[in-house]
């Protein structure tokens, strides 16, 4: 071992590389939002910019959309999984259920909102498959569906991505609390699945799965991709407007914007404080409900089949939604209210080969790069861990996760303006690279941590150095878990829409920003063709990871998996 | 403390950052422009929210590549204030020299308030080669761009004039008039609607109703802060008033832009829709998007016409090759290409009379298109209002009616 001060320094590279860029992002948009901003003209601190933010008059709409659907895709979205879990876990249906939902995190969230409001629009394909019989409509029907005014087409978009991403994060943290004995013993008091589960595991499963649920509230309520594309326009989400002003061509709108980013981010940390507040309330009216010793074995009888339907609901949404994509990408003349076009056409996807070869190409160099990197970070944090330098600052890699997007990276775009610096993908990969690392990080961790130790101290009785056991042992070993973990990181490389947007000033476009480009246009082939792309790529690198180890190793029985 | 640390960190970055060299650049020798410009790469800023546009400017990009050796590349805009937005702001960061846009397909506010601020390079129209062949004398308006003189700071390469498309099978009669409209809107519940201003083509529909309900339109020639601007839209928010609960979803949702519009016309979702390119219904019909019985028509009153420029600010990194590009788009070849209506029916800026025979001969192969109006019965061309009224209605619109849910 080299420098054993080397490694208490280790853990420190990474999180500087979280933490720096989402401060210097806060300093960038704090400033201006207070006049300050010398290179762009502002060069006295004053209230003005803030004034004209509180006079627009969409405000309230915008604010009150915005915590609206926030809270409500998290609550869903977390009932649901709780809901889930408490109703199936430990059965065969459950395993099934998971390994369907599962492939969705590597989803794209903007491909799922586009194969959503493909399915529910008006002329979409629920319409057109009860129509005319059932409805009568020989046109499409005068309905706001997509982008309606309460913003529940957006709600519905944010929970069928969330509830897979929540419910593989439970699945993580139920490996640690020793959940299926729990629920033994409350069934042999006499419990019913769902009440005992809620009463016994939920207590123990909850805090370990609360930073998640944190990032998927503070995600909900800021989100612009989805935004754009499920929610509604007069107003729209406050984060959505934030945008707008920031590509106005009257600079003085900038330091509107930046006074909106200030806003959303004290927007979410007064929701977050206050979601903290709601989870005392429950835990203590929870306490009380255990107490009571109601055994509430009737429930089961709907609340099983309720989840179950929640779970298919979800995995038909996507599964059809991302099947009309697909149809709609190779759709010649297709009019109300025929289930399928009249006539098929490659010319959707030849007059966009110019420009999908080398976007995609760009996009999977820019998801490589930062996916590589980020898992250098991780297996040498991990590994400093492994050797005894372990910190609590690592908790910092959700910071990324929880601050919103749209509060800080207009101020890294700022800088990076000034820099000179934007517009290259180098700068656009390293932005990434903060928001790849956590994922990766986060996804690596448990399996690093279970990995059986006795193999790296037989290694070492056999003579090898640490260096030797990490990479001859310890990294051989975790193939699976490292591939799965690059091909998270991967994913959300691609998925990236408002970073890739604001640093790569329309010189660096990546599949996720042409898709949502798009998005306005209305045009579903186009919008096909490119979500399904979107939707392709992280699916490939997926199918890799699971598939490779079983290649690799063939000829190694003790890797297989049992 | 931050802000000491932000204006500290920008010290440093300008004291660090030093600007290309700057390039002269004379539009009058055009062989060194030919020269400086082989091997550049030029960042064209254009709006790219339609897939057949993209791949004219494509196609525009192998020519360019093939014939000069220039490489173009498209950089699609969501809206042209975006690149408008990105020159103010390096003007502001200092950035006089080596900025990112080369070139920008531009009109209206936008033009008007570039040319204003001294942001565009020029003139350079008159001095490229092509220009010989754009016929200013039968197309006086090309030299005025929403009431602006355009002097040279921009080339203008298609015309545009706004035209109606409506399906003629379940719509025989189309309403020909805004008077007529307006009826039919109230008879017809849910089957009108247009952009979200402040798009460009929803905003444009504006004008085009405040010229309707106008009695005398002169006004819109002069800036909005020289009339009485509230007397005079006063009709116009009458008029919205009006239609709006009788509008596609109630007035609740608006369609984003001119694709959308259209898309909701191929989907049947409504019986009316509107585009500035009078060759727009042919091209999409041609594409297989939109079904084969849309047609086109004009106002009795006539419909607002205007240009397309192409400009270059005045820090573009590559002037050389964004002139090249500019004469190249004038070129016979790419502009009959631009006209074919199965391709994107611009109308071309080019005079047939000014022509090399085998060239004109590239025009008259082309056929009208199915739906494309003759010229003859495009009717008037309205001029464009002073872009101060457009900057003005979209912003009142939208807090009137954008903000209200």
């Amino acid at each position: 071992m080299p420098h054993p001060r080397g490694w208490s320094l280790v853990p420190w590279v990474s999180i500087a590389v979280l933490a720096l860029p989402v401060l210097a992002g806060l300093v960038g948009v704090v400033a201006p939002a207070f006049g300050y901003m010398p290179a762009l003209g502002g060069n006295a601190v004053s209230l003005a910019h803030w004034q004209a933010t509180l006079s627009w008059p969409g405000l309230p709409a915008a604010i009150r959309l915005s915590v609206v659907t926030g809270v409500a895709a998290t609550a869903l979205s977390l009932a649901l999984t709780i809901l889930i879990v408490a109703a199936w876990q430990g059965t065969r249906s459950f395993v099934w259920v998971t390994r369907a939902l599962a492939p969705l995190l590597a989803l794209p969230h903007a491909a799922a909102a586009f194969g959503l409001a493909f399915l529910i629009a008006p002329s979409g394909w629920l319409a057109r498959a009860a129509s005319p019989m059932l409805t009568g409509w020989d046109r499409p029907p005068d309905l706001l569906i997509v982008n309606d005014t309460w913003g529940m087409a957006l709600i519905a978009g944010l929970v069928v991505k969330e509830v897979p991403f929540l419910l593989l994060m439970t699945l993580a943290a139920l490996g640690q609390t020793d959940s299926l004995r729990t629920q033994l013993v409350a069934r042999a008091l006499g419990y019913g699945r769902v009440t005992g589960w809620l009463k016994t595991v939920l207590p123990r499963v909850y805090p370990q799965i609360r930073l998640p649920v944190y990032a998927v509230l503070a995600y909900s309520m800021s989100v612009v991709d989805v935004a754009l594309i499920l929610g509604p326009t007069r107003p729209p989400t406050l984060a959505v407007q934030i945008l707008d002003w920031m590509t106005r061509p009257d600079l003085a709108m900038r330091f509107q914007a930046a006074a909106g980013a200030v806003l959303q981010l004290a927007l979410v940390l007064g929701v977050l404080v206050l979601w903290r507040l709601a989870e005392l309330a429950i835990a203590r009216w929870g306490r009380n409900w255990a107490a009571s010793g109601e055994r509430g074995v009737m429930a089961d009888r709907g609340l099983r089949p309720l989840a179950a339907l929640g779970a298919l609901i979800i995995g038909a949404v996507v599964a059809l939604g991302l099947a009309g994509l697909v149809v709609w990408s190779f759709a010649g003349l297709w009019r109300f209210p025929d289930l399928l076009p009249q006539s098929w056409s490659l010319r959707n996807w030849t007059g966009q080969m110019g420009s999908l070869g080398p976007i995609t190409r760009d996009t999977a160099l820019i998801a490589l790069g930062a996916t590589a990197i980020a898992m250098a970070l991780s297996v040498s944090v991990l590994e400093a861990e492994a050797r005894g330098n372990k910190t609590h600052a690592i908790a910092l890699v959700y910071l990324p996760l929880i601050a919103p997007q749209i509060a800080f990276v207009p101020g890294l775009a700022s800088f990076a303006l000034v820099l000179g610096l934007d517009g290259s993908r180098l700068a656009v990969m390293a932005l990434h690279l903060v928001f790849v690392l956590p994922y990766v990080y986060l996804s690596l961790a448990d399996p690093w941590r279970a990995w059986d130790a006795r193999a790296g101290l037989s290694a070492q009785a056999l003579g090898a150095g640490p260096w030797r056991v990490l990479w001859a042992v310890r990294l051989p070993m975790l193939t699976r878990p490292l591939l799965i973990a690059f091909a998270v990181g991967f994913a959300t490389s691609v998925a990236q829409y408002l970073p890739t947007l604001l640093i790569g000033a329309g010189r660096v476009t990546t599949v996720t920003t042409e898709a949502v480009a798009l998005a306005s246009s209305a045009n579903r082939r186009l919008i096909g063709v490119w979500a399904a792309v979107q939707m392709a790529l992280p699916m490939l690198v997926f199918a890799l990871a699971i598939l490779l180890p079983t290649l690799i190793f063939r000829r190694r029985q003790g890797m297989r998996v049992t | 403390m931050k802000s000491h640390i932000l204006a500290f960190s920008l010290a440093l970055f300008s004291a660090l950052h030093t600007p290309a060299l700057a390039q002269n650049v004379d539009p009058k020798d055009w062989d060194a422009v030919l020269e400086q410009a082989h091997g550049q790469t030029v960042y064209w800023h254009a709006w790219g929210g339609d897939a057949r546009i993209n791949a004219f400017i494509a196609s525009v990009g192998d020519n360019l590549q093939a014939r000069h050796g220039v490489t173009l590349e498209h950089v699609r805009l969501a809206d042209t204030a975006d690149a408008v937005t990105r020159v103010i702001t390096e003007r502001s960061a200092g950035r006089d020299a080596g900025g990112a846009v080369d070139a920008i397909w531009i009109n209206g506010a936008n033009f008007a308030s570039m040319k204003e601020q001294g942001l565009l390079f020029g003139p350079f129209a008159d001095d490229l080669p092509n220009w010989a062949l754009v016929d200013t004398d039968a197309n006086p308006g090309i030299l005025v761009d929403f009431t602006l003189p355009v002097e040279g700071y921009g080339s203008p390469w298609a015309m545009f004039q706004m035209v109606f498309e409506y399906d003629s099978t379940t719509l025989p009669e189309p309403p020909r008039s805004l008077d007529a409209l307006r009826a039919w809107i109230a008879e017809n519940p849910g089957r009108f609607t247009y952009p979200q201003p402040p798009d460009y083509l929803g905003t444009s529909f504006l004008k085009q109703a405040l010229y309707g309900v106008l009695d005398d339109p002169a006004i819109l020639l002069k800036p909005a802060g020289d009339a009485d601007y509230d007397a005079v839209t006063a009709p116009l928010w009458a008029f919205l008033d009006e239609i709006t609960p009788y509008l596609w979803r109630q007035g609740r949702a608006y369609p984003a832009n001119e694709p959308a519009l259209g898309q909701l016309l191929a989907d049947g979702e409504i019986d009316i829709a509107f585009a500035f390119n009078p060759g727009r219904a042919s091209a999409a019909i041609a594409d297989g998007e939109l079904q084969d019985s849309v047609r086109t028509y004009v106002f009795d009153e006539g419909t607002l016409a205007n240009s397309s420029y192409l400009s270059i600010p005045y820090n573009a990194a590559n002037k050389a090759g964004a002139l090249v590009l500019a004469n190249l788009i004038l070129d016979p070849e790419i502009q009959a290409r631009a006209q074919d209506p199965d391709v994107l029916g611009f109308q071309t800026v080019l005079g047939l009379d000014l022509l090399a025979s085998e060239d004109r001969a590239r025009f008259d192969a082309l056929e009208l298109g199915i739906a494309t109006l003759a010229p003859d019965q495009m009717g008037t061309g309205l001029m464009e209002p002073h872009p101060t009224w457009m900057t003005r209605i979209a912003d009142d619109w939208v807090a009137r009616y954008g903000t209200g849910q």
